[in-house]
């Protein structure tokens, strides 16, 4: 079955217009110190997603850096999804920027989807774009191409999808296995054998196949939603304000979740619905890209109550909210997440992540750091510590596997690695039998065996075995970062393990194995 | 644990079998039988298996306290401590290591502690650690610190382990500057190093003998050999020959025949 013919209007940059700013000013808008939007003038100085901010200020100095508020975007959107209300009632928002809504009425209506576009177009006061295509995927797809609207012609969507890259599907693993397979366009995922998808990559990679295809992300529901899910709650006395209506809808959110979890069952679409005390009735729809969680449809019925009430006064109902629904709108199986049996606790990334914030609140920046491998000659630096301000601990993160470092690395130390590695080198003395320093010659010849070791001006130790030496030439293109050194393993006669480098006629302990 | 497994399996049949609950209330009864039932303080992170002989019950008790030591001059200490946290870090717990600016985390990794749920915290001052490892204890499975010259107050000391045996954690002191007995104490008696001559070989293996004791359930001193680190940089059990190798043949030098 083919997918619901769909448009989606994409309003350019959303985060930065609902904060106020001009696209022409260089904003962007920056969420756990990564860039989360831009502003064209930004992205023409080079500040693009992902950076890091303190790297997209270097790109560009006069960059306005605001903070992440789904919220202020959400509220911001209401007026242009009411005034997309004029050309149909089912207006799906899937984040605040984007909406979604199906054709087949509208167009019918205003006499085919090129009219119907240049509508809308004209209706909403932003800059946006406008896409068609058949299903929610490759219309949203096709905004994003738009300059400023793209039609995709009826049944020429999977035309359409194959020549993009897979990255368009926004599942970064899967995509990544498919890359190294040689898939690199929808349409080469598309042209594969339905069943081998499935068998191969599970559900995750059944849906994307279905995507890259152009057929609905879901196979289609054989049954509606039955009507008694619906949750609803009297406000008495009714809400002008957004916090005692935010409160009744954390409430409610808990509600259908459990409902639809009794059920066995997850919802991707919800209506969030409100009635006033004079009567005037305010509907919208959500949609999001895999199940809402309790938290999530809260959240999006906050956003929008937030839109109605704190609107512009043009759109903002004329009497309190006395009463608050929600109705779960499509409804598929809950794929789910099986924990642990015994009570294993799954969510001890957040609770390590908070830890650390409030340890970082009590000690200052740069006080809490996590490993993240680089690959180096030295133990000191083949693991280095990161400010744990720049990264999200919740999350995997590919600098904390050692498979991340390419390359032999000759000369580093062999296994086991030292337990302790001093940052900096703590000062040695090595000297012979006759009490002179152990020099290492330019051609790496020791001019003595070592005999005694003090570390730090302390009491002499009797070397009781050693090797080496090894010698470390390194960036020796650099003249500058020149570094000429020479490693010693030295067992002391208290069986204390300690390598030992002479750089400069200088001895110093670089780690002790303890 | 196989009784309340027993007990959970009777209650889904029952409530199956019944047929008139609800599903949605069958449901939470059923959340409610299978919930865990183990206190936190039964229960035990994970050891690698070459320390479970010096454990009572083969693992580290969640709330307790451990100290690790090493006879002066002997090292060993460190490896030991990143030993014990291997197991449980790999098995998902997170580990903050406060007050150990010169960890090695090469090493750390081959003993197999999970880098990416490593914290590392600078030291805070005297009057800071109170409030630092106690904000760490609420997060973090496994807090190692070393407290250093300073030391940490014996009020704070206090506080800190009864807030560990609340929320679960266990506390690794390292070193000096801790007040007050551990609960697990762990010490390096013996350490010796293979594979290091007079200018030739590397660092291979250190042999070492570590000894435990302390309180209630630990009190009975167990002792163990192990190959710590071993040439893997892992920990390795020592197995002493069953026999003395009978003597080689003596080697007959060739000789012309024709």
């Amino acid at each position: 079955m083919a997918a619901v013919r769909t448009l989606v209007v994409r309003c350019s940059d959303w985060p930065i217009v609902a904060a106020g700013h001009d696209r022409s000013e260089a904003v962007a808008v920056v969420h756990a110190n990564r860039v989360l939007a831009t502003s064209p003038a930004a992205r023409a100085a080079g500040v693009a997603r992902r950076q890091r901010r303190r790297e997209a200020q270097s790109h560009c100095p006069a960059l306005v850096v605001l903070d992440h508020d789904p919220a202020r975007d959400a509220r911001a959107f209401e007026p242009i999804v009411a005034a997309l209300d004029a050309i149909t009632p089912r207006v799906e928002i899937t984040v605040p920027g984007q909406v979604a809504f199906p054709t087949r009425g509208p167009s019918r209506f205003f006499g085919g989807d090129d009219a119907l576009v240049e509508r809308i177009l004209g209706l909403v006061p932003v800059p946006c774009r406008v896409g068609v295509a058949d299903g929610p995927f490759a219309a949203a797809l096709a905004a994003r191409t738009g300059e400023p609207c793209r039609v995709v012609a009826p049944g020429a969507t999977p035309a359409f999808l194959a020549e993009l890259p897979l990255a368009a599907l926004e599942q970064p693993d899967l995509v990544d296995v498919l890359t190294r397979l040689g898939i690199r366009t929808l349409g080469a995922l598309a042209a594969l054998p339905a069943p081998d998808v499935l068998a191969r990559f599970g559900i995750a990679g059944q849906r994307a196949w279905r995507l890259a295809g152009g057929l609905d992300e879901h196979p289609p529901a054989t049954a509606p939603p039955p009507p008694d899910l619906t949750v609803s709650a009297e406000l008495d006395p009714p809400a002008d304000t957004v916090a005692p209506a935010a409160f009744v809808a954390r409430g409610l959110a808990e509600e259908l979740h459990r409902r639809l979890w009794a059920r066995g069952s997850a919802c991707t679409r919800v209506v969030i619905g409100a009635e006033t005390d004079h009567g005037e009735r305010l509907e919208r729809v959500w949609r999001a890209e895999g199940a809402l969680t309790a938290a999530a449809m809260a959240d999006r019925l906050r956003w929008q109550l937030d839109g109605w009430i704190g609107g512009p006064a043009r759109h903002r109902p004329t009497a309190g909210i006395s009463r608050l629904w929600l109705a779960p709108d499509e409804v598929v199986p809950a794929g789910g997440r099986q924990l642990g049996f015994w009570g294993t606790d799954v969510a001890t990334g957040d609770r390590a992540a908070r830890a650390v914030a409030r340890v970082r609140g009590l000690l200052g920046d740069g006080a809490v750091a996590i490993p993240e491998w680089r690959g180096s000659r030295d133990p000191a630096t083949a693991i280095a510590l990161v400010d744990v301000e720049a990264v999200d601990l919740t999350a995997d993160r590919a600098g904390a596997h050692r498979d991340r470092v390419a390359g032999p690395w000759p000369g580093r130390l062999p296994t086991p690695s030292p337990a302790r590695v001093h940052v900096p080198p703590v000062p040695a003395e090595v000297v012979d039998e006759q009490g002179r320093r152990v020099q290492v010659s330019g051609r790496g010849a020791l001019s003595a065996a070592p005999h005694r070791l003090s570390v730090d001006g302390g009491t002499w130790r009797e070397v009781a075995a050693w090797a080496g030496p090894w010698l470390l030439d390194e960036r020796w293109w650099d003249a500058a970062r020149h570094r000429r050194r020479a490693r010693l393993q030295l067992l002391a006669a208290d069986g204390q393990g300690r390598v030992v480098t002479i750089e400069a006629g200088a001895w110093a302990v670089e780690a002790t194995y303890d | 644990m196989p009784t309340t497994l027993h007990a959970a399996l009777d209650g889904i049949e029952q409530v199956f079998d019944a047929g008139t609950m609800g599903a949605a209330e069958a449901l939470e009864e059923l959340k409610e039988r299978v919930r865990p039932v183990a206190l936190a303080q039964q229960q035990r992170l994970p050891v690698l298996p070459g320390l479970a002989d010096l454990l009572p019950g083969a693992g580290l008790r969640r709330g307790s306290t451990v100290s690790i030591s090493a006879v002066p001059q002997m090292g060993g200490a460190t490896t030991l401590a990143l030993a014990l946290l291997a197991e449980a870090s790999r098995a998902g717990s997170w580990v903050a290591a406060v007050g150990l600016p010169s960890l090695g985390l090469v090493a750390a990794d081959e003993l197999g502690v999970a880098l990416e749920r490593l914290v590392l915290v600078a030291a805070p001052e005297r009057d800071g650690w109170g409030s630092v490892v106690a904000a760490l204890i609420d997060g973090f499975d496994l807090v190692v610190l070393h407290a250093g010259r300073g030391g940490v107050r014996p009020t704070d000391a206090r506080r800190l382990v009864a807030r560990g045996r609340e929320r679960g954690s266990v506390l690794v002191q390292l070193g000096a500057g801790w007040a007050g007995e551990a609960d697990l104490a762990l010490q390096v008696t013996a350490a010796r190093w293979e594979g290091l001559g007079e200018g030739h070989g590397h660092l291979r293996a250190r042999r070492v003998t570590v000894t435990s004791g302390g309180r209630g359930e630990a009190a009975r001193p167990r002792q163990v050999d192990l190959w710590l680190p071993s040439s893997e940089g892992t920990v390795a059990p020592v197995y002493e020959p069953l026999a003395a190798r009978p003597a080689a043949e003596p080697v007959r030098p060739l000789r012309a025949v024709s």
